[in-house]
């Protein structure tokens, strides 16, 4: 399909001898929000890492099968040029500490030494910090340590910085987490804006959240892909009996 | 329930009492031997102290510009050894714990570390002096690069373990090739930990006598070569105040009065960049 951006075929991950993603299969169109929930250790943010090959830079790590992105199979490309195309935000806000806001954002060319003129850094800038909604707020501090930043400010400068690449997917592990209530309401609002120019996969273990932000949801179960449906269709009448037991909260 | 609460009170207080007690005791000897090297030593320390090679004995003034230049000189290239190899490997353990070699050479540096001064010496006069006939100040400093090579190594290791595994996530999952996550995101957030690791290892060996009898040795002139004997304050320190004249006495009273500024000085230098240039995570 010429929508799909995303595409799993028998995906597995390993841990060791511990089978952590079972055979995965799913498919993910651009412009779509994806929540991807499930129990603690159902596999969700393993499956996630593995689609920009940061699984297999823990000691230990394989997998097997194919993530295809736009077609092309990320395990037959060079990983660092896969994580460079795919823009990733992680449980707890990671700005670098020893770089200012401004040069947090365009950490991704600063860091690969790509050279980009004063006046294109500054449009990349200042664009990707209006698309995380933290312009207004950082525009005359754009020189101060990220690190000063509040919780919620710093997870939308991660936001902006993943952003700056200017992937066409991004991937957010449980991005909210470490966050409070008002931050999270943020991040959540920016959610609905990015869609129109990328596509979001979220792992969250809030089935709120999933059901607030996503168009489409996976339920991931002991490893496995139970359930992949649209999320009003999921949270209303699920097929599986596994997805209904855990929406109706009789395990977590 | 209230005479029991003075009866605590009155522990609590004697206990605070014991604490100040032993806090003060520790300090007085070594503001005792502070005070006392000062008084000897400050009067020693003039222009002329500074810029001049010792007199021959007999004749009045002199100085330890030999000594002066010759500690420099080997700090400086034990320094130019023992950083970039410390560093380097603090990064390798840090990178790779719980790996066999990490854990081998952990072992290694930890012994290294226990390793007397003087036995350093001896080595290197086996291996660097003896087989060229001749001291010299290089023998001096390998030897002196050895001893800080274990502070340099922990000191690295230990700040950059420190360091949250997540930011070395946030800078791979933007396509950072590994070289460059180590060298533009670890260690300059390590930054302050490593300097002052580096800063107190050369405060360590400065004042490093034995190594130094059977390397570098000593020389009464004011020399430069890498490859001839060279003077240092410790070892300036040791033969005159070792020998019968009072005015070698006070040349090596003055002498030990600049090692101590230098040591202080060295250590509120490391003191500040640990606080100042600390990164805040």
């Amino acid at each position: 399909m010429e929508n799909t951006i995303v595409k799993a075929e028998n995906y597995n991950s390993y841990f060791g001898d511990n089978h952590v993603v079972k055979d995965v299969n799913i498919s993910i169109n651009r412009n779509e929000v994806i929540a991807v929930m499930g129990p603690s250790g159902c596999g969700k943010t393993t499956f996630l890492r593995g689609i920009n090959r940061m699984h297999e830079l823990i000691p230990g790590a394989t997998s097997q099968g194919k993530i295809l992105l736009d077609g092309e199979n990320v395990y037959d490309m060079n990983a660092i040029y896969v994580r460079a195309k795919i823009g990733m935000v992680f449980q707890r806000p990671n700005p670098f500490p020893n770089l200012s806001i401004y040069e947090n954002v365009v950490a991704g060319y600063l860091l690969n030494g790509i050279k980009v003129s004063k006046a294109d850094k500054d449009v990349i800038v200042e664009k990707s910090l209006t698309s995380a909604a933290l312009w207004k707020e950082v525009k005359d501090s754009l020189h101060k340590k990220g690190t000063f930043l509040s919780g919620g400010q710093q997870q939308r400068l991660c936001i902006a910085r993943a952003i700056a690449m200017q992937p066409d997917l991004i991937l957010f592990d449980e991005p909210t987490s470490a966050l409070d209530p008002i931050s999270t309401s943020s991040v959540e609002a920016l959610f609905h804006e990015l869609k129109a120019n990328y596509t979001l996969i979220i792992v969250t273990h809030n089935m709120q959240q999933a059901a607030r932000v996503s168009d489409r949801t996976a339920f991931f179960y002991m490893g496995e892909l139970v359930e992949f449906d649209d999320t009003k269709q999921m949270f209303t009448a699920p097929k599986d009996q596994r997805t209904q037991n855990y929406i109706t909260g009789r395990f977590s | 329930m209230e005479p029991r609460i003075g009866i605590r009170n009155t522990k609590s207080m004697i206990y605070k009492g014991v604490i100040i007690f032993f806090a003060f005791v520790i300090t007085v000897p070594l503001i005792i031997v502070l005070l006392y090297i000062i008084k000897q030593g400050i009067g020693q320390v003039n222009w002329n102290f500074l810029t001049h090679i010792p007199a021959p004995v007999g004749e009045k003034g002199g100085g330890i510009v030999n000594a002066l230049t010759g500690s420099f000189i080997l700090v400086m290239v034990a320094s130019v050894i023992a950083i970039p190899l410390g560093i380097l490997a603090g990064i390798y353990l840090s990178e790779n714990p719980g790996t066999k070699l990490a854990y081998y050479s952990g072992l290694c540096v930890d012994i290294l570390q226990a390793v007397p001064s003087i036995v350093v010496g001896i080595i290197f006069y086996l291996w660097l002096v003896k087989p060229f006939h001749s001291f010299s100040a290089l023998s001096g400093a390998v030897a002196l690069a050895v001893m800080m090579l274990p502070i340099v190594i922990r000191s690295t290791e230990q700040t950059l373990l420190l360091l949250p595994p997540s930011l070395k996530e946030a800078a791979l999952s933007l396509g950072v090739p590994y070289h460059r996550v180590i060298l533009k995101v670890i260690v300059p957030c390590g930054f302050a930990g490593i300097l002052s690791g580096i800063t107190l290892s050369i405060a360590r060996v400065i004042g490093e006598t034995a190594p130094l009898l059977f390397t570098a040795f000593g020389s009464s002139f004011l020399s430069t070569s890498l490859f001839k004997p060279m003077e240092s304050l410790p070892h300036v320190i040791f033969t005159y105040a070792t020998s019968p004249y009072d005015d070698q006495h006070d040349l090596a009273w003055g002498a030990s009065f600049i090692l101590l500024v230098f040591v202080l000085t060295l250590n509120i230098i490391t003191k500040v960049i640990t606080r100042k240039w600390k990164i805040q995570l």
